[in-house]
């Protein structure tokens, strides 16, 4: 619970106090178990008040908490037999960015995604899922490998956005985020997307392409941060979450707007506190839309991938 | 008729470069600020270049293809001046004028931003797009608009392009993209980031066809333009000078801590990494395109 939010505060100090009446009860040998069943349900109604009815910011830290799964986590209960695939096979491996080849019930398929850390040190490693060109070509590779080969591909999508530094301009982040997107938009084999966590701007476009596309509850997805919005308008980073009540970057604001399928189910709280309720939840949604997808001859698939896109806007 | 008004207008107040306002205003790779000319001359008759600080006439400025004759430093221009060096006189046709700019997320300030784009501008939006002809070949042609808050891409400008990109692609004819943007427009949200999906998704169709598409980059092509149609050109093309990258300077900075080396997101240093296959001065750009569209000769418009 070291991680818990600031909203989370009222649903942690009625936990404590649950908990400290329950050795009270073990140590004196009294019986107030009807107490314990007031406090109990009044946890139930606080943690059901406060998590379904979550402001845009309150989803955005939990998008980003340390302890939200992350793709790898995923990969694990959702598909078998995974091997993970390095390298853009031009410049490194690139570890914000990761993929690899695996089955989802039976079927071959190819799974990309952002990797965040799952601690400091491993966020280092991974830039934090801000990935630099090669992780883009490495996941390009790998998607064409896959239409080689006539795997689906899934896609998670998990990113702070693009890397912005003086490497990543040096050999083309915009070059390499643009290619993707105009071979996404052509692969002849079916993609699913699935935004986990944070879906950052162009970073996350680069992956974001697909035939289906959908969000979990509690990510969002924008084409700047709430930070960076601020600053830009206000001058000031930190009004970020005033910033985020006006972006429509909620996964339930994105369904609004046309521009996902679907919103995965998470348990009360977040994903954190049900990883393999969320791996289910999205591996029915992977499995039931896939079937159909892999129903559709190419041309079919990608005249109605292409409208996907060419609808959003005007 | 505001917008001709303007345009007209435009002739004798000469060409308001650089807002001061809007860099208060902009930071960050969706929108940044241009270098500034100082205003305390009057600017009506007087402009001051950016890069070597003469003093130099307006009015030569605008003779000179908007370029300082004594730095040879290439000002920014407005889309129907750069059109206008670029096609055949009265050559074109413009696409789509009616399509109108929105608020689609009612987002806060955003009409406001949008009148004074218009007024500032001339125009009704961020690109001008439609067929034209250089040396008597015909092209499509869309060209972006710094005046028009950065020449953001909203869901207008995708929207514009995609049409565009369409048409040349049923009507089988070379395609040319002038950029000039500070990226994705974060007024339109997430409906702009996919803006990017969008042109690049018509792209991929066009290329499919075997039709050349030629990007010229200008100052400033960065952010979402960069990460999408400006970087795929079958021939990229920039002017001299030009900043071209995916962050803009000033985020960078922020991220690394550090400044950042002299000549770097210009169109040299891009040419240099492999990014850009040529350079090309603005007195030579007509001359160019046309030899490249001429070599790339097509068997000829089919009518839609
Ligand atoms: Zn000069």
């Amino acid at each position: 619970m070291n991680n818990a939010l600031e909203f989370e505060r009222p649903i942690i100090e009625l936990e404590d106090k649950i908990h400290e009446l329950e050795s009270f009860i073990r140590e004196n040998e009294v019986d107030l178990s009807h107490e314990i069943d007031i406090l109990k349900n009044k946890l139930d109604n606080i943690k059901k008040n406060i998590y379904n009815n979550l402001t845009p910011w309150q989803k955005v830290k939990i998008a980003r908490l340390l302890d939200r799964p992350t793709t790898l986590e995923y990969i694990e209960r959702i598909f078998t037999d995974f091997i993970e695939l390095h390298g853009d096979r031009l410049y490194r491996d690139d570890y914000a960015i990761i993929g690899g080849i695996g089955l989802l019930d039976g079927i071959p398929v190819t799974v990309i995604g952002h990797q965040k850390g799952r601690d400091t040190k491993e966020n280092i490693k991974r830039n934090f899922g801000m990935a630099h060109p090669e992780g883009y070509r490495k996941a390009l590779r790998l998607m064409e490998q896959a239409e080689k080969f006539e795997r689906p591909v899934i896609m998670f999508i998990d990113t702070p956005g693009a890397y912005c530094g003086i490497g990543a301009e040096e050999r083309g982040q915009g070059e390499a985020i643009a290619t993707n997107l105009l071979q996404m938009s052509k692969l002849k084999i079916p993609i699913i997307v699935v935004v986990i966590g944070e879906g950052g701007s162009g970073g996350a476009l680069a992956l974001g392409i697909g035939d289906r596309v959908c969000m979990l509850e509690h990510s969002v997805y924008s084409v700047i941060s709430p930070e960076g919005l601020s600053s830009i308008l206000w001058k000031d980073a930190s009004l970020a979450e005033k910033a985020a009540e006006i972006m429509k970057l909620t996964a339930q604001d994105l369904l609004e707007l046309n521009i996902i399928d679907k919103v995965i189910e998470e348990p009360l709280g977040g994903a954190h506190k049900d990883v393999d309720l969320v791996s289910s939840n999205i591996k029915n949604y992977i499995v039931k839309e896939l079937t159909e997808l892999l129903k559709l001859d190419s041309n079919t698939l990608l005249d109605m991938r292409y409208q996907r896109i060419r609808k959003i806007g005007v | 008729m505001i917008s001709e008004f303007l345009r007209k207008k435009k002739k004798y107040v000469t060409i308001n470069l650089n807002e001061k306002e809007d860099k208060k205003k902009t930071s960050m790779n969706i929108e940044f600020a241009n270098r500034i000319v100082e205003k305390d001359i009057d600017e009506k008759i007087w402009i001051k270049c950016s890069n070597c600080s003469e003093i130099l006439l307006s009015e030569d400025v605008e003779k000179n293809l908007y370029i300082c004759n004594k730095c040879d430093y290439h000002f920014r221009m407005g889309a129907r001046d750069r059109l206008s060096i670029v096609l055949d006189e009265n050559s074109f046709k413009e696409y789509d004028k009616e399509l109108k700019i929105t608020n689609p997320l009612d987002f806060p300030g955003y009409s406001e931003k949008i009148s004074k784009a218009l007024e500032k501008s001339g125009e009704d939006e961020a690109v001008i797009t439609g067929e034209g002809k250089i040396n008597g070949i015909q092209a499509v042609v869309c060209a972006m608009e710094p005046k028009f808050m950065m020449g953001s891409m909203g869901c207008v400008v995708g929207e514009k392009i995609s049409r565009a990109i369409e048409r040349a692609t049923r009507k089988r004819l070379p395609l040319i993209i002038f950029s000039a943007s500070g990226g994705a427009r974060m007024q339109e949200g997430i409906l702009s980031l996919m803006q990017m999906a969008k042109t690049s998704a018509a792209l991929s169709r066009f290329s499919e066809k075997r039709l050349p598409y030629v990007s010229v980059l200008t100052d400033p092509t960065t952010g979402g333009v960069t990460a999408s149609f400006a970087m795929l050109g079958d021939i990229i093309i920039s002017e001299p000078g030009a900043l071209i990258g995916f962050a803009g300077p000033r985020v960078i900075e922020q991220t690394i801590r550090q400044r950042l080396p002299e000549g770097f997101q210009r169109a040299e240093f891009l040419k240099e990494r492999g990014f850009v296959d040529k350079i090309v001065h603005r007195k030579n750009l007509r001359e160019i395109l046309f030899k490249i569209l001429y070599i790339h000769t097509l068997e000829g418009e089919v009518n839609e």
